[in-house]
């Protein structure tokens, strides 16, 4: 059985992790490189590299991190943000990616995903939605969830997977950072429109928040979160042990 | 030393940087004269198989690995890699490969019920046909690896060594003497994977143990 993965997601602005973490109580650590290899280390299933960075210098500066990341971790890597061309694309494939996570670029020139599909594969495409309820209509939101484009949440994935999008991450405004549990309801509309790997993210508090969504939604493939990881409130390993305990498929 | 075959097909970033990880000598190369010269050959690979079986034919790789399998030197292909080692592929059309190892290659969709996603894609178990071959000689029993891939092995019972279930059992690695493939991508399989390649580092021509 294929298993249902973890994914931590690292914000990364200048060089270093916009919020570091201090696992062992002796010093923050604020090195991707570092963090990388200490979640690969303990059970992270793939990575997630968001590069939050709007000048061309800190462009550089995310490339040449992303590639000493590469030499030293050996697990898949998703590297998203600022991600507008097939020329983005090349950049961060060439330095070690995996796969490449589109959002507002995609929203801003509808024909990249394509595009990317077609030169790189849908297997390296990765569309990344930030949806909340406007009422009670998915709306994909764009710039960071500040700015409603209108466009209705399910319409517009289905659109993207049929363009060669091969895996969604889909990002509830609605529950992120409320620490109560994933979007199941809005998870479960996008699971039956798509036929694609489901990514879901936004609202994971606690251990059980990933066994409800796993338990409720078996066609969910994987959880994402960050600072639940980052803050220790879950430990990975930990996380698997239940998953496991509890019949969903972990790789331990 | 260990030659990495580059006939334009795929990044081989990744899997020179786990070679480094593993202090394993490996080179890059198009040069038969280093194929001649190294200890083992991988023969990566990501994309389409008939453009890459082209360009492999095309660059005189495919020739020069011939010439290197008679010759006894162990040689392993990883993913499309490993695909190409077989007689045929029959991924948009249909496409001869090197025939090292009896087999075709066939899409997934063939055998995996609706529902289950394609490609297969994420971390799936290593279930070992018979006795564990000496590419896995370092791992445990239950081991995971990390799979991306639309079309599998088929036809090929006799040289399974390792399987992956996904509603039927998908071919996850095979041998045939000193032809080894891997569906699985080792280098982007934690330490798993880089075992593997630790393991086909010890190999050497008439030494596949």
């Amino acid at each position: 059985m294929i298993t249902k993965r973890i994914i931590p997601c690292l914000d990364v602005r200048d060089g270093k992790v916009v919020k570091g973490i201090n696992f062992t109580g002796l010093r923050e650590i604020s090195s991707p490189v570092e963090l990388a290899e200490y979640y690969s280390a303990n059970g992270a299933d793939e990575l997630v590299f968001y590069d939050i960075t709007a000048s061309s210098d800190g462009r550089k500066i995310f490339t040449d991190i992303l590639r000493e990341t590469a030499k030293s971790v050996f697990i898949p890597l998703t590297v998203g943000g600022g991600i507008n061309t097939v020329a983005d694309f090349d950049r961060v494939l060439k330095c070690g990616a995996d796969k490449v996570s589109v959002n507002s670029g995609a929203i801003r020139n509808p024909s990249l995903v394509g595009e990317a599909a077609k030169l790189y594969g849908d297997q390296c495409v990765v569309l990344s939605v930030d949806i909340k309820r406007v009422d009670g209509v998915f709306r994909v939101f764009a710039k960071g969830g500040r700015e409603n484009t209108g466009l209705e949440a399910i319409e517009w994935i289905k659109r993207c997977v049929g363009n060669g999008a091969g895996e969604v991450v889909v990002n509830s405004i609605d529950t992120d950072g409320v620490k109560k549990g994933f979007d199941i309801e809005m998870l479960s509309a996008v699971c039956d429109a798509v036929s694609v790997p489901v990514i879901a993210s936004g609202g994971a508090g606690c251990v059980n928040d990933f066994i409800t969504l796993f338990k409720t939604l078996p066609k969910v493939d994987a959880g994402l979160a960050a600072s639940i990881f980052h803050f220790g409130e879950v430990k990975i390993k930990d996380l698997k042990q239940v998953m496991k305990n509890n019949g969903i498929p972990a790789r331990i | 030393m260990t030659a990495i075959i580059d006939y334009g097909v795929g990044n081989l970033f990744s899997l020179l940087s786990s070679f480094a990880k593993i202090g394993e000598e490996a080179v890059v190369t198009a040069d038969e004269k280093v194929l001649d010269e190294a200890d083992r050959i991988v023969l990566p690979g990501v994309g389409a198989f008939g453009d890459a079986a082209e360009k492999l034919k095309n660059s005189g790789m495919a020739a020069a690995l011939a010439k290197q399998k008679e010759k006894g030197k162990p040689i392993l292909g990883i993913c499309l890699g490993m695909q190409l080692l077989f007689d045929k592929s029959y991924e948009y059309g249909v496409y001869d490969g090197l025939g090292f190892i009896p087999g075709v290659v066939r899409p997934i969709s063939d055998v995996v019920p609706d529902g289950y996603k394609i490609p297969h894609m994420g971390w799936n178990k290593l279930d070992y046909v018979g006795e564990k071959h000496p590419l896995f000689k370092y791992l445990g029993d239950e081991e995971y690896v990390y799979f991306v891939h639309s079309y599998y092995a088929a036809d090929c019972d006799a040289y399974v060594t390792a399987n992956a279930e996904y509603a039927s059992p998908l071919t996850a690695s095979v041998a045939k003497d000193n032809v080894m493939g891997c569906q699985f991508h080792p280098e982007k399989s934690g330490d798993v994977g880089l075992a593997i390649l630790k393991a086909f580092c010890t190999m050497k021509e008439g030494a596949i143990c």
